[in-house]
């Protein structure tokens, strides 16, 4: 797929990735072989039937195609950005063994962006076959949240989005940046399941503004919890409160929802050094070390403890980091930040490894070399080491069962301990993917229906 | 939705209190607590006390000082007018209950946050004493109502212009010198709150303070407010807004707190370019 050029392109915040044209869409779907035993649909965790959806686009038949993609996917637009598709459904392509599967993400873009380019309104689809009189809240409007909210409104339920921020979408919204997602495109997508009736109440923090008790007494039957992992995980060494470090939640959310890279036009300030070290090398760490590029930094530097074979981010984020200029200090982990009088960032205190025998995630473990120590100037410190699950809804419901961990415990109908009260995304499963947590909504919506059928 | 301002009244040159009609908010904050509030598509989230509340209205009352951009921003509505975002309330709400004595220390516009705590205090059944200062006679604000409800009320003033001359920690020290109390409560600057946790610190009197931070989501989401307390890392949005001020580590504090002085200068720059017509303050 054609991109922006990287020189142009850290120069601004625009989309990178620029999707494909008609005649590039209808000759990539002619390469499908529409398989009779298709593993690419089983690759996928909402279970889109990807080769009816190709051979749709094949034909040019673009607004059936997308019909298609929706009978099982509220946010194709999304996906088709932010998928780990080579993970999953082009992992499994018959073609992949030629090292060429099908670009089914892109592919899934292309007939998303058709539409909006087209500017058609959404029209109500599948069938109301609900009672059409319970009233659901979902807590959390992120991938999980929305997923499992259209799932409901499709079946007939009066359904309620119950959302702290003042804008919907959770980590689409927040987190993942403008350059790799555009907002508008997430509010699109958000839109259809609104189209079909789901209700998005924002500046609603469930736990505080009300209760979940409180929500039963206004008539809520049943309940999913889709908070996300909204709790910043720290290294815990020293130096980590001075100026200049950042959490990547605090850094994207500042960039992204409350657009820092326009202050002072708006009014939320984020302050970004010359030379920036991003410590982690997930997708929220090439996010944030992008964001921090455009935001002006000279030298922006992935600090991994591990190689590039181990780490956690998509190998297009990765790509185009690199493309962008990016350094990659890999393993390599910092001991201290020190800072000067004012208690700002100056220096990091770092420490090669090597790797050992695998831990239990698989990956080989580092090990620190010993004399190894180092140290590099940093003015910015962003840490994307992960996130864990925020525990202010949970200590709202004392009977709730978590695990060691504070994530919420569900069992197989992803229902947690209390009755009526489902959960899934990343609260459950600790931070994964978007589509991960949108198949959790899709599965909780079925068991809500089942529950309240009962 | 969007937050519709019911009144608005100037307390002096500086300060402004405003009722917004946010019910579910009215209905269930205590004190203690705060509200992010966010003016509109280009808006910063910042953190306010709710003063006081409404339930029956639907209303809850805000008191702001113009200091940053926002404040400044927030000053220029009007009655009739909306505020995009309002979310709350936040924090963990005030709960020491009956203690017996209770010494309130407020200064600036932490005169107004500690209405509330007086309120608080009073009905849990403990004798207060009050102390508020300002620099000068006109940031005095809300001496009636906290005299109604302190056992004792005592005004300072940085210049004299106004009860006693110098600052809270004179009549503070003077207090715990002639009666045994059992707990202290600071808001306002963060030197002030400083200063009054090493004043009580020696006596071994109890102090609570509660402390404003620069914040995004308020929700425990970011960290940015994070502030070390008794050597632990605490988030101010969801751990407090208030702590054991003996435990705060205010030199780490207090520089966090200026971690975006320049920027602010520069907000204020744009908005005092942008907003010429801000009719209202004349």
């Amino acid at each position: 797929m054609n991109t922006q050029d990287p020189k142009k392109r850290i120069k601004n915040f625009d989309e990178v990735a620029l999707g494909l044209t008609e005649e590039e869409a209808v000759k990539e779907a002619k390469r499908c072989l529409n398989c009779k035993k298709a593993a690419c649909a089983g690759g996928c965790p909402v279970e889109i039937d990807i080769p009816a959806f190709i051979q749709l686009i094949a034909k040019g038949e673009f607004e059936k195609a997308l019909a298609k993609v929706r009978e099982k996917n509220f946010l194709p637009a999304v996906c088709g950005r932010v998928c780990p598709q080579e993970d999953q459904c082009e992992k499994v392509c018959i073609l992949d063994k030629k090292h060429m599967p099908i670009g089914i993400g892109d592919l899934e873009r292309f007939v998303a962006d058709w539409e909006i380019k087209k500017g058609s309104r959404f029209k109500v689809q599948g069938s109301r076959v609900g009672s059409g009189k319970e009233k659901i809240a979902v807590i959390g409007s992120g991938p999980a949240g929305i997923t499992c909210a259209g799932e409901l409104a499709k079946m007939g339920y009066d359904v309620t989005i119950f959302e702290s921020l003042h804008k919907p979408g959770g980590v689409l919204t927040y987190g993942i940046p403008e350059f790799r997602l555009p907002k508008r495109i997430v509010e699109i997508d958000i839109g259809y399941a609104q189209s079909l009736g789901v209700k998005i109440e924002n500046n609603f923090l469930a736990g505080k503004t009300k209760t979940i008790d409180e929500l039963k007494k206004d008539g809520f039957k049943a309940f999913f919890v889709g908070i996300g992992a909204g709790l910043p995980y720290f290294l815990g060494i020293e130096g980590e409160a001075l100026n200049g470090v950042y959490s990547a939640n605090e850094f994207l959310t500042r960039t992204n929802l409350m657009k820092s890279y326009l202050f002072p036009e708006y009014d939320t300030p984020v302050r970004i050094g010359n030379s920036v070290g991003v410590v982690g090398a997930g997708n929220v760490a090439m996010d944030s070390a992008r964001c921090a590029l455009r935001l002006g930094a000279k030298d922006v530097r992935i600090i991994y403890r591990r190689t590039e074979i181990e780490m956690p981010a998509r190998l297009d984020e990765i790509h185009r980091a690199k493309e962008e200029g990016i350094k990659f200090e890999l393993l390599t982990h910092p001991l201290k930040f020190s800072g000067d009088d004012k208690g700002w960032v100056k220096e990091a205190e770092l420490m090669r490894n090597e790797l050992g025998e695998p831990d239990a995630s698989g990956r080989r473990r580092p090990v620190p070399i010993k004399g190894s120590e180092f140290k590099m100037k940093l003015d910015t410190v962003i840490c994307a080491i992960g996130q864990g699950p925020n525990p202010l809804l949970p200590k709202t419901l004392p009977g709730m069962k978590l695990n060691a961990d504070g994530n919420i415990v569900v069992d197989k109908n992803n229902m947690t301990s209390l009755e009526g009260v489902f959960a899934g995304g990343d609260i459950v499963t600790g931070a994964a993917t978007v589509i991960a947590a949108m198949g959790a909504g899709k599965r909780a919506a079925a068991s809500i229906a089942r529950y309240l059928s009962k | 939705m969007s937050y519709k301002i019911i009144e608005k009244v100037r307390l002096n040159s500086v300060m402004w209190k405003m009722a917004v009609e946010a019910p579910l908010i009215a209905r269930s904050r205590r004190a203690g607590q705060f509200v992010i509030v966010k003016i509109d598509e280009k808006g910063e989230r910042i953190p306010l006390t709710i003063n006081d509340s409404d339930s029956g209205k639907g209303t809850i009352t805000i008191i702001f000082q113009e200091t940053g951009a926002t404040t400044k921003r927030l000053g220029c509505l009007k009655a009739g007018d909306s505020i995009s975002d309002v979310l709350g309330p936040l924090g963990k709400e005030t709960d020491f209950g009956k203690v017996g004595k209770v010494v309130l220390v407020a200064g600036g516009v932490g005169i107004a946050e500690i209405l509330p705590i007086a309120g608080y205090a009073k009905s849990a059944g403990n004798y207060v004493l009050t102390i508020i200062g300002g620099r000068t006679k006109e940031l005095v604000i809300l001496e009636e109502e906290l005299k109604s409800l302190s056992d004792k009320l005592i005004v300072t003033t940085d210049d004299g212009s106004y009860g006693i001359k110098g600052l809270v920690l004179h009549p503070l020290r003077d207090a715990m010198a002639a009666e045994r109390f059992d707990l202290c409560y600071s808001v306002g600057p963060d030197i002030m709150m400083k200063a009054v946790s090493e004043t009580t610190k020696p006596r071994a009197l109890k102090t609570l303070v509660s402390l404003d931070a620069n914040m995004v989501d308020a929700t425990g989401m970011c960290g940015t407010c994070r502030v070390t307390v008794g050597g632990r890392t605490q988030f101010v949005c969801v751990d407090g807004p208030e702590f054991d001020g003996h435990l705060v580590d205010w030199d780490g504090f207090l520089k966090r707190q200026k971690r975006f002085v320049e920027e602010e200068k520069q907000a204020i720059g744009y908005f005092e370019k942008h907003n010429k017509n801000c009719i209202y303050k004349q």
